[in-house]
């Protein structure tokens, strides 16, 4: 499909040479863009291709920020220290809850549940845990420097743009070859139907398990990200179910389980919302709650009406 | 060689007892069928055989190692393959990748998967429809997608489910052709059947079930005499 | 810590767990009998509270008097939801129609912060500083008051379901849809219905529990969690079941407020959901799944 592929091409292109043309405001709203298409992404996994709904995907965020974030604060050690620590940790949540759920035989609707009390559990854990800043907050120092120190991930926001520009181009060739290999085959049956899949000679156990490690781990450096980018986490609102839910809402807007929904979600996500709040404020009326309305209006619209995600509408339309 | 010996093998369920002290050897190579009226605990013998629940009492052995407990998964594993009564196909994949996750079994790399596929479908002539939907698929492409999905992890045993249910006569005879061919190619078959036109023009042994219990066992020429036969098919519906 | 103050929170916690359950108890009924995951459950609510809070701000209203016309508004307004947006996700995937309300509950918790903005809300009536004393316990008038709202409108419920050809035929349709169908039971009608009883059910309990507490938008995610842990630890499909986990929440979040720090007790909640997901699916009093 050498179409589809050009098209891939033009985008990177076009997203490589991005800085040339826009400023720091509209880059830093680029590198959100690209952070929620990642982290979307990651959730994906779980999801798309392993069919398991997880509402509780802020969990990994938090324990990722909050593990690179401590090592820094208590021990000076830079985040591609902290990575490591933040994906051991992450792995070993996401297999306990995956160990559990599965064990257990919790699925569907009871499994979200499950992820999500997790999450609420971690987040009022994290409000009581001192040593890491309590409900105040734990802050990084931020050190403003146009050079980029890519030891301690500090520089201008083209950095941040291009790290995160990378992550991104680093999971969806991840995924591509996942989807295409034995495991995206087997993850695919099972969320198709587990019962046939088992029958056909798949551990549905082991590799629902390994979707779990996978996303989870991938997750859990959207957190160390997260923790340099910000420089300061509150357990109130990186554990909070809201970022849970922005965090699907790009790939279920875009389409889960495909390569692009993501990206393409969280992309059209942000841009409109920036445009209404730009909008709005040309107008002299700042209104918080608007911004999460229209993720409402669109959230349902899209599951209405393109229950596949606008990306597969797109991709037939364009015949991709 | 017997292929698979079972043996004096009991299920109840909650009180009911579904399978009452059946035991049934298989030779290698052959094609045995298993019939009997509805309820008479056709698809549980088969559920215990492909490892979804284990037997209460007995033992099930194949290939002369037991698999009395293994997991479903596992059960495929030591080349036993099965398919369900009730189809289930991989509704969101294509006809080609439905076989390709069988096949990923035996296979490591997807272009030997691939390969094996193709050559499979061809078999069963769905290859035209490779690059369909399942879920667009009509119900006799299905069950041949069924078996084009066991056959793809390369069994030994392939445990076939009323996989004639709702299909016309020719299609009946068009599936019988192709068992015999993977027959003489060595494949062992048990088929559970309510179909006898197939039966009767596949099977070399049948077992006849009723209350969860063997009533009978030989060749179709003996079963088809047999008076507890006829008298526990009596009123029953069966296509001759 | 004195006897007798620990059998005042107790008693303060079973009260205002009847208000819970009676807030589980509507999505006990919507999840037994439609089968949607109503993730708007506790927007819902906090959408009662504040309708209370207009209600009373505008009309010097009592919150028990705010029943009736909100539980009526709210009846309407789920009947409409289920009939015109929900009943077309019947035949999906579980993930879609839970995402659907997911949409909706957005929607609401972020109207209210627009319209309403970020600060609390509540009622003030004279009542709420009073309470009986009985058998040496110390009873809040209106915590007493809101959990007996709570008990009659269950009572009321269950009545409804036991008693009359329309709640027996809710009932029919949520132990078996198709033979629902077959029968003639205009299945989309009864979906609808019940859904806006159990809207109702909510409205009763938000206008009861605005005496209690403030309201804030962000309370919705809160007691969307909060109905989802009581009707799985009570059981599913359970009345009595959705009540009886009302109160074991009420009375542990009372006591964890009393012996651990007052913000540790959602992780307590928690704690027992995930408990109950993996050794009780069935909830206290459910029926096996």
């Amino acid at each position: 499909m050498s179409r589809a592929r050009v098209s891939l091409l033009a985008l990177g292109a076009a997203l490589v040479a991005l800085p040339l043309f826009a400023g720091n405001y509209a880059l830093s709203v680029a590198t959100l863009i690209l952070y929620f298409a990642y982290t979307g992404q990651a959730w994906n996994v779980m999801m798309g291709f392993a069919g398991q709904l997880s509402l509780g995907h802020a969990l990994y965020v938090g324990v990722g920020a909050y593990a690179a974030a401590g090592l820094f604060f208590h021990y000076g050690l830079g985040p591609w220290a902290g990575v490591w620590l933040a994906i051991l940790l992450c792995v070993a949540l996401g297999l306990a809850i995956g160990f559990l759920a599965f064990r257990f035989g919790i699925s569907g609707v009871y499994f979200a549940l499950l992820t999500i009390a997790f999450a609420e559990f971690t987040r009022i854990g994290f409000d009581h845990l001192d040593w890491l800043g309590g409900p105040g907050g734990l802050f990084l120092k931020v050190a403003q420097r146009d050079a980029w120190d890519l030891l301690n991930f500090r520089g201008p926001p083209l950095m941040y743009y291009y790290a995160m520009l990378g992550l991104c181009a680093l999971a969806f060739g991840l995924c591509s070859r996942l989807l295409k290999s034995k495991a995206g085959y087997y993850w695919q049956a099972i969320r198709e139907n587990e019962e046939a899949a088992r029958a056909l000679g798949i551990d549905t156990f082991r590799w629902k398990m390994l979707a779990m490690a996978i996303s989870s781990a991938m997750t859990a450096v959207s957190g160390v990200f997260f923790a340099f980018y910000y420089n300061n986490l509150f357990p109130e609102q990186i554990f909070h179910i809201s970022r849970s839910i922005e965090i699907i809402l790009g790939p279920i807007i875009g389409g889960v389980g495909t390569l692009f929904g993501p990206i393409l979600g969280a992309a059209v996500l942000m841009l409109v919302s920036e445009g209404i709040i730009d909008g709005l404020a040309a107008l002299g009326w700042e209104i918080p709650g608007v911004k999460q309305v229209f993720y409402g209006v669109v959230l349902l619209a899209v599951i209405r009406y393109l229950p596949g995600g606008i990306w597969p509408y797109i991709a037939r339309k364009l015949k991709l | 060689m017997t292929l698979l010996a079972v043996r004096n093998i009991n299920k109840s369920f909650r009180g009911l007892k579904a399978v009452a002290d059946a035991s049934f050897e298989i030779p290698e190579g052959s094609v045995n069928a298993l019939i009997g009226p509805n309820g008479a605990g056709k698809t549980t013998i088969f559920n215990m055989i492909a490892g979804v629940f284990p037997p209460d009492s007995g033992s099930i052995v194949f290939q002369n190692r037991s698999v009395h407990g293994l997991r479903p998964h596992q059960v495929c594993a030591a080349g036993i393959g099965r398919t369900f009564q009730i189809v289930k196909p991989f509704a969101a994949l294509t006809v080609l990748d439905n076989v390709m996750v069988g096949a990923f079994l035996r296979e490591s790399s997807a272009a030997g998967a691939r390969a094996v596929s193709t050559a499979i479908l061809e078999r069963l002539q769905l290859a035209g429809k490779r690059d369909a939907l399942a879920s667009s698929l009509t119900l006799p492409d299905r069950k041949r997608l069924e078996v084009a999905r066991a056959l793809a992890t390369r069994p030994k045993l392939l445990l076939l489910d009323e996989v004639m249910a709702g299909l016309r006569p020719t299609e009946c005879d068009q599936m019988v052709e192709v068992f015999r061919g993977l027959n003489r190619e060595g494949l062992t078959i048990l088929l559970i059947e309510h179909v006898m036109r197939a039966v009767m023009a596949l099977a070399q042994h049948i077992g006849v079930l009723h209350h969860g219990e063997v009533i009978a066992r030989g060749t179709p020429q003996e079963i088809v005499r047999n008076p507890d036969v006829l008298e526990s098919y009596l009123g029953e519906d069966t296509e001759l | 810590m004195s006897l007798e103050l620990v059998a005042n929170v107790v008693v303060a916690g079973v009260l205002t767990g009847l208000v819970y359950g009676l807030m589980a108890l509507g999505l006990s009924v919507i999840f037994g009998v439609v089968r949607v995951v109503n993730f708007a459950h506790g927007e819902m609510m906090t959408v009662a509270m504040y309708a209370a809070t207009v209600l009373f701000a505008a009309l010097g209203l009592d919150p028990f008097l705010c029943i009736l016309p909100v539980a009526v508004a709210f009846f309407f307004f789920g009947y409409a939801l289920q009939r015109g947006l929900v009943n077309a996700f019947i035949t999906r995937p579980e993930h879609s129609q839970f995402m659907l309300l997911v949409a909706v509950a957005i929607i609401m918790t972020n109207a209210l912060l627009m319209i309403f903005g970020p600060s609390a809300r509540n009622v003030q009536v004279d009542y709420q500083l009073e309470s009986f004393e009985i058998g040496g316990v110390l009873v809040d008038k209106a915590r007493l008051y809101a959990a007996l709202a709570a008990v009659a409108t269950a009572a009321g419920l269950f009545a409804f379901f036991r008693t009359t050809l329309t709640g027996k035929a809710i009932r029919a349709c949520a132990d078996n849809h198709l033979g629902a169908l077959v029968v003639g039971l205009d299945v989309k009608k009864l979906y609808a219905l019940t859904f806006g009883l159990g809207a109702a059910c909510v409205a009763v309990a938000g206008c009861a529990m605005v005496l209690l507490v403030d309201v804030t938008p962000p309370l919705g995610p809160t007691y969307t969690l909060l109905a989802f842990v009581i009707v799985i630890v009570g059981g599913l499909g359970s009345a009595p079941g959705a009540l009886l986990g009302g109160v074991l929440i009420g009375v542990s979040e009372a006591m964890a407020g009393l012996f651990v720090a007052p913000s540790a007790k959602g992780m307590f909640s928690f704690g027992l959901l995930v408990l109950v997901l993996l050794f009780r699916p069935q909830g206290l009093l459910g029926r096996k799944p």
